[in-house]
């Protein structure tokens, strides 16, 4: 058994892509942005005595006469139609499931978006309203899609395809919406023998690449078997890599977790959240990321 | 303390996992969290520290005041503690939210200190069934992410390591009464003996196999844990079962032999990290919250 205790150190922030000449515009709350009256004002900045004042900390985008300003941290996830999320299963409600994703206002899972087992397709019933908490319970994971977004910024999600559903047995890493990059499919299988989805809402599920058995019942069987160890030191290690990715502010997508993944081959899977484990094996990451960019 | 949601196939999968002796973040059943330690960190108290374990943050301030002893033991000094839930650590701890569970932590402290080796309370005897030195022990939860009781014992271990209690001289002026005089020099204090000051080690019981610092996931799947404060040498002061849960007789034996293991194992680090840090002296950058 080991105790690894030690003084705390400052942490110096690594900055590994100077990307010279490209000087962003940063602004923090109260900056005034500029004096000038003929600019119309966007997202993140209010007008204050005749002068375009910003009111988040982000970089100032200016379209034409448009002048906004970007948030760079985003503590909460704000959907747009076609993300992928990961939630949680909050409450369950007369035709509807609330889902927390880490966004202002819990989402909406409507009972008419999900696929009922087997497959069909009718027009929902009293009964199903009954058996609601059988196919979904409060606590349980799921992975959906975004179908709009209601007035006041609450998602309506839906899980009407095969490939969304109620999430088995894995583990969830929490992160910043900010930090997963968009791409084309958020479902991976990783070589390294297991699987991600990036939900866009900053929830990353980490589990067992399935078998070729799991393909009826449209998701919502779970499986309970034990997960073989070996799949399981995989999925500890691509969980411990996320963290230290997170840590160090890196964009996450499926080749800089691949690559994560595998400069921390050397160490063992506990020693990965050590700061100077974390450090250089972040390091090694963003190098390997340059190489490959250029 | 700060619960979090976890799915049935998310408990099964932690249960299989420590079966297997591979926890989620890849340690050991019998593994710590990277743990910081920090002494001295707020000016104004006599002794300070502040402990992060993974992400629970912990801050312990003693002061040192003069008191009256306790009728019982006339010719000791005694502690007293408090313990702080903040709304900082969780939303759960927002107005009086934290009250319960911060008496709860006190009660125990009580528990763990009230015995005659972990502090030599003779020591803050200044003139017997007078005056004596009353420690003020307080403990404020910055962050939640389980294994609280762990994190404050360490922490105030560390505290009271750091405690600088000034030298008093009692003089009796013309009346014939006591006066007490602190002595002019800052730096002339008294050090406490923390040899024999427990750490308190959190068993919690999650299938067959009990666990060492659980984080909050492992928390939900457990049904009860075993609290026990084990000194250096491996002597038990208290121990407390909490949870809703029950234990067999046979599982406790098992935790409390795992308890006293830990438990030993923790001192010598800790002891050779605080005097590694006094060594450094003002030479020392200070960390602080700012880090």
């Amino acid at each position: 058994m080991a105790v690894d205790m030690r003084l705390p150190t400052v942490k110096n922030s690594m900055s590994l892509s100077h990307s010279a000449g490209d000087r962003k515009d940063l602004v923090v709350p109260g900056d005034v942005i500029t004096s000038d009256t003929g600019f119309m004002r966007g997202h993140g900045t209010y007008v204050d005595e005749d002068k375009l004042t910003a009111s988040v900390a982000g970089e100032v985008q200016r379209v034409d006469k448009l002048i906004c300003v970007r948030p760079l941290k985003t503590s909460r996830f704000n959907g747009e139609v076609g993300d992928v999320v990961v939630g949680r299963i909050t409450e369950v409600q007369q035709k509807r499931w609330k889902v927390e994703t880490n966004s202002r206002l819990d989402s909406v899972l409507l009972l008419s978006s999900v696929n009922l087992p087997g497959g069909e397709l009718r027009r929902r019933s009293a009964e199903d309203e009954l058996t609601m908490r059988e196919y979904l319970q409060e606590g349980d994971l799921i992975s959906a899609e975004v179908q709009s977004v209601f007035s006041d910024g609450a998602l309506s999600l839906h899980t009407r395809s095969l490939k969304y559903g109620k999430l088995g047995q894995g583990v969830l890493v929490q992160l910043s919406p900010s930090l997963i990059k968009r791409q084309k499919t958020h479902f991976h299988n990783l070589p390294c023998g297991a699987s991600i989805i990036l939900g866009n809402n900053g929830f990353v599920w980490l589990y067992p690449t399935p078998g070729q058995q799991e393909e009826e019942a449209g998701g919502f069987y779970t499986s309970l078997e034990p997960v073989s160890l070996s799949d399981r030191e995989v999925i500890s290690r691509l969980r411990n890599c996320l963290l230290a990715l997170a840590a160090h502010k890196v964009l996450l997508y499926d080749t800089s977790v691949l690559y994560c993944y595998e400069s921390s081959l050397q160490h063992q899977v506990k020693d990965i959240l050590k700061p100077e484990v974390m450090e250089e094996i972040v390091m090694l990451t963003q190098q390997k990321l340059l190489e490959h960019e250029s | 303390m700060a619960t979090v949601q976890v799915s049935e196939a998310e408990k099964v999968y932690i249960l299989h996992g420590i079966r297997d002796d591979l926890r989620v973040d890849g340690r050991g059943c019998e593994d710590y969290r990277h743990m910081e330690v920090e002494t001295d960190v707020v000016s104004n108290t006599d002794g300070s520290a502040k402990v992060t374990l993974g992400h629970t943050a912990v801050l312990v301030g003693i002061k040192a005041e003069i008191g009256k002893p306790r009728p019982m033991v006339a010719n000791e000094g005694y502690l007293e503690f408090f313990v702080d839930c903040s709304a900082n650590a969780t939303p759960e701890f927002e107005g009086r939210g934290g009250e319960e569970l911060g008496t709860e932590l006190s009660n125990t402290l009580y528990k763990v200190f009230n015995n005659q080796h972990s502090l030599d309370l003779k020591s803050l005897c200044i003139s017997p069934g007078e005056h004596c030195w009353v420690l003020y022990v307080d403990v404020l939860l910055l962050q939640c992410d389980g294994n609280l009781y762990d994190a404050i014992s360490v922490a105030i271990k560390a505290a009271l390591f750091n405690t600088k209690i000034p030298r008093v001289h009692i003089s009796s002026d013309e009346e014939g009464g006591k006066e007490i005089e602190l002595s002019d020099d800052p730096y002339d204090c008294m050090r406490l003996d923390v040899e024999n000051v427990p750490c308190i080690v959190t068993l919690c019981k999650i299938g067959h196999r009990h666990v060492v610092d659980a984080t909050l996931q492992e928390k939900a799947c457990s049904v009860a844990s075993l609290i026990i404060s084990v000194t250096h040498k491996g002597i038990i002061t208290c121990s407390r079962k909490v949870g809703r849960g029950s234990l067999d007789p046979e599982s406790i034996c098992e935790m409390i032999e795992t308890g006293k293991r830990v438990g030993k194992a923790l001192h010598p680090p800790l002891m050779k990290l605080l005097q590694q840090e006094e060594s450094l002296g003002k030479k020392r950058q200070k960390v602080g919250f700012l880090g």
